[in-house]
């Protein structure tokens, strides 16, 4: 009894050492957690100010109630639905080809010996070194030429092509046993099927990580389709915001800045919260190939 | 006969696999870079009538763009842009990635993650308020420490460059610790318990262990801030629209600029070239880097 009584406190003591040690770097955690959230929570608040509360010193967070009278608003100065539409349809457009493209050219590079495959191979990777949207002079006139301008086909055909997917799938195709796609084409597998039944099946970590990735670069570029679009019918979210932030009639009203921020960053923003594991994994699995 | 033609359609399916790529490659890619070279020869301006249709010009554009103060100031601004915000994000990231890599810690990753779901546009405009004169969120924030220095982040000669490093800092950490949080997975344990074994203090095992083991992510996370920081110039758009008097303009939004608002198409095709060799050289140095590490090790 007298033993376990001298024992306790020391032991006791430790641990509540430790626990305090726990407790700080947690406190210290969270501390920095919310440094990091600000800007998404203050903006959240910020937005659901009633309009006409002017913001002043010591008065940027919560108003005199909630109200979502800044999202209607938003909704009614720019057609925002049809900017979500717009952009939808350009990812869809962009991502459904590269994946096939990239599929195809990846298996290529992966499954073939071809005299000037090096070559090719480093010509299509000079697209990572060299952004499409730095030579956007000539492909101005490119997509002019091609009479494109100002339609959805004008954001997403220059992206067509993907080095990034191409190498992606290549890295994944090449940890794929040869002997596998031997097999069967020894037992009589077409090209086409050896890749949808083998090869594709044993990808999809690297054929999602890649689609994240896309559809989170195109889904937020904004430089690109601000040149090649001049109307709200194919005007992208992005787009619509950057233009809605320089209505002269929306001068400081920070609250309805933040509603339509937040519209544009929303949809994205909930698929990420629902599947974050996936989305944080995909980039993991990118950057190790 | 037949087995020759079926020899001749093997050798020639791969090309043929990878043609759509290749296609979209030259077309938007390798043409337009061949195209700005050439088209940075010729003077060619849309307001004026007389240089509406390219006219020869020499090293003309290539010596106006050097020789003009303004240029040399954007390009300025460009290299100290990226000069600050790839090794700052890259420290944060790394620091990140060291703290939340501890599964006690895991579920703060998304708080730190998530800038990098939001589009550029969106932060920016967040940004632009906490950067706000008088009431904005990040003024209070630093008058709690005593600050009283200028107040108008955006719009001050000195400050608005490092606004625009701020808001890339803030949207990239997160970013780049993903591929530090994959590249510390696969650190090799038993290295570490051998290290601290022989009694290696935290410090001595960060930087004689962590660091050189990471350094393969360290260069792919390099090259991709680096490249990333050229071409992302969506918070100039919102934040400070190059100005004040081109104090915090980016090559660029430069570059759109003499695009789109002057119409010099000779002089954008310049530039252009003038960023492609920028980041050709930067990306072959880096690589040439890393290839000569790895065969010394």
């Amino acid at each position: 009894m007298r033993e376990t009584g001298r024992m306790l406190p020391v032991g006791g003591l430790s641990t509540i050492g430790r626990r305090a040690w726990r407790v700080g770097g947690l406190l210290l955690a969270v501390g920095i957690a919310l440094l990091w959230t600000m800007p998404l929570i203050w903006s959240v608040i910020a937005s659901l100010r009633p309009q006409n509360e002017p913001f002043a010193r010591g008065q940027v967070w919560f108003g005199s109630g909630l109200s979502v009278s800044n999202y209607f608003r938003a909704f009614e100065l720019a057609p925002f639905g049809r900017y979500f539409l717009n952009t939808v349809m350009m990812v869809v457009a962009i991502l459904s080809v590269q994946l096939v493209t990239s599929s195809l050219a990846g298996f290529a590079f992966a499954f073939y010996r071809f005299p000037g495959d090096k070559i090719l191979f480093t010509i299509i990777l000079t697209q990572m070194m060299i952004p499409t949207v730095a030579l956007l002079v000539p492909n101005f006139r490119t997509i002019r030429v091609l009479g494109l301008y100002d339609t959805i086909w004008a954001m997403a055909i220059p992206f067509w092509g993907s080095a990034f997917g191409t190498f992606l799938l290549r890295q994944s195709f090449l940890a794929i046993p040869r002997d596998y796609g031997d097999a069967a084409r020894i037992d009589g597998c077409a090209w086409h099927m050896i890749l949808r039944h083998i090869y594709l099946p044993m990808a999809v970590p690297a054929v999602i990580a890649f689609s994240i990735s896309s559809v989170n670069w195109h889904w937020n570029n904004l430089l690109w389709p601000l040149i090649i679009t001049q109307s709200d019918t194919t005007r992208p979210l992005t787009v619509g915001l950057a233009r809605f932030t320089q209505l002269g009639e929306i001068g400081a009203q920070w609250g309805l800045m933040s509603a339509a921020t937040l519209i544009v960053a929303l949809p994205l923003f909930v698929l990420f919260v629902i599947f974050q594991r996936r989305f944080m994994e995909g980039y993991m699995t990118s950057g190790l190939k | 006969m037949s087995q020759l033609r079926t020899k001749t359609k093997v050798h020639l399916l791969p090309y043929l696999l990878i043609l759509p790529t290749l296609l979209f490659v030259i077309l938007f890619t390798i043409y337009p870079t061949i195209s700005s070279i050439v088209g940075s020869f010729f003077q060619q301006r849309l307001n004026i009538p007389r240089y509406r249709d390219p006219v020869f010009y020499g090293i003309g554009n290539y010596t106006d763009l050097l020789g003009s103060a303004g240029f040399r100031m954007i390009l300025g601004n460009t290299l100290r842009y990226v000069a600050a915000v790839v090794p700052t994000t890259l420290v944060a990231a790394l620091g990140f990635a060291l703290w939340l890599s501890h599964k006690r810690h895991a579920r703060f990753r998304i708080a730190i993650f998530h800038p990098t779901i939001l589009p550029m546009v969106s932060a920016a405009t967040i940004w632009m308020f906490f950067l706000t004169p008088d009431y904005g969120l990040f003024n209070t924030f630093l008058r709690f420490f005593g600050y009283s220095g200028p107040e108008n982040w955006a719009a001050n000669p000195n400050m608005a460059l490092w606004s625009l490093v701020l808001i890339a800092f803030w949207k990239d950490a997160g970013f780049y610790m993903i591929f530090y949080l994959a590249g510390i997975q696969n650190l090799p344990g038993d290295v570490y318990e051998a290290a601290k074994l022989d009694g290696a203090g935290p410090l001595t095992i960060f930087f004689k262990f962590t660091v050189p083991l990471l350094r393969r992510t360290t260069l792919f996370v390099t090259t991709v801030a680096v490249i990333g920081a050229f071409r992302t110039v969506d918070h100039v758009f919102i934040v400070t629209q190059g100005g004040p008097s081109s104090r915090s303009s980016l090559l660029l939004y430069h570059l759109w600029q003499v695009r789109f608002e002057y119409l010099n198409i000779g002089q954008a095709s310049t530039i252009t070239v003038l960023l492609v060799a920028l980041l050709l050289a930067f990306t072959i140095s880096n690589f040439v880097i890393s290839e000569r590490r790895t065969t010394d090790a």
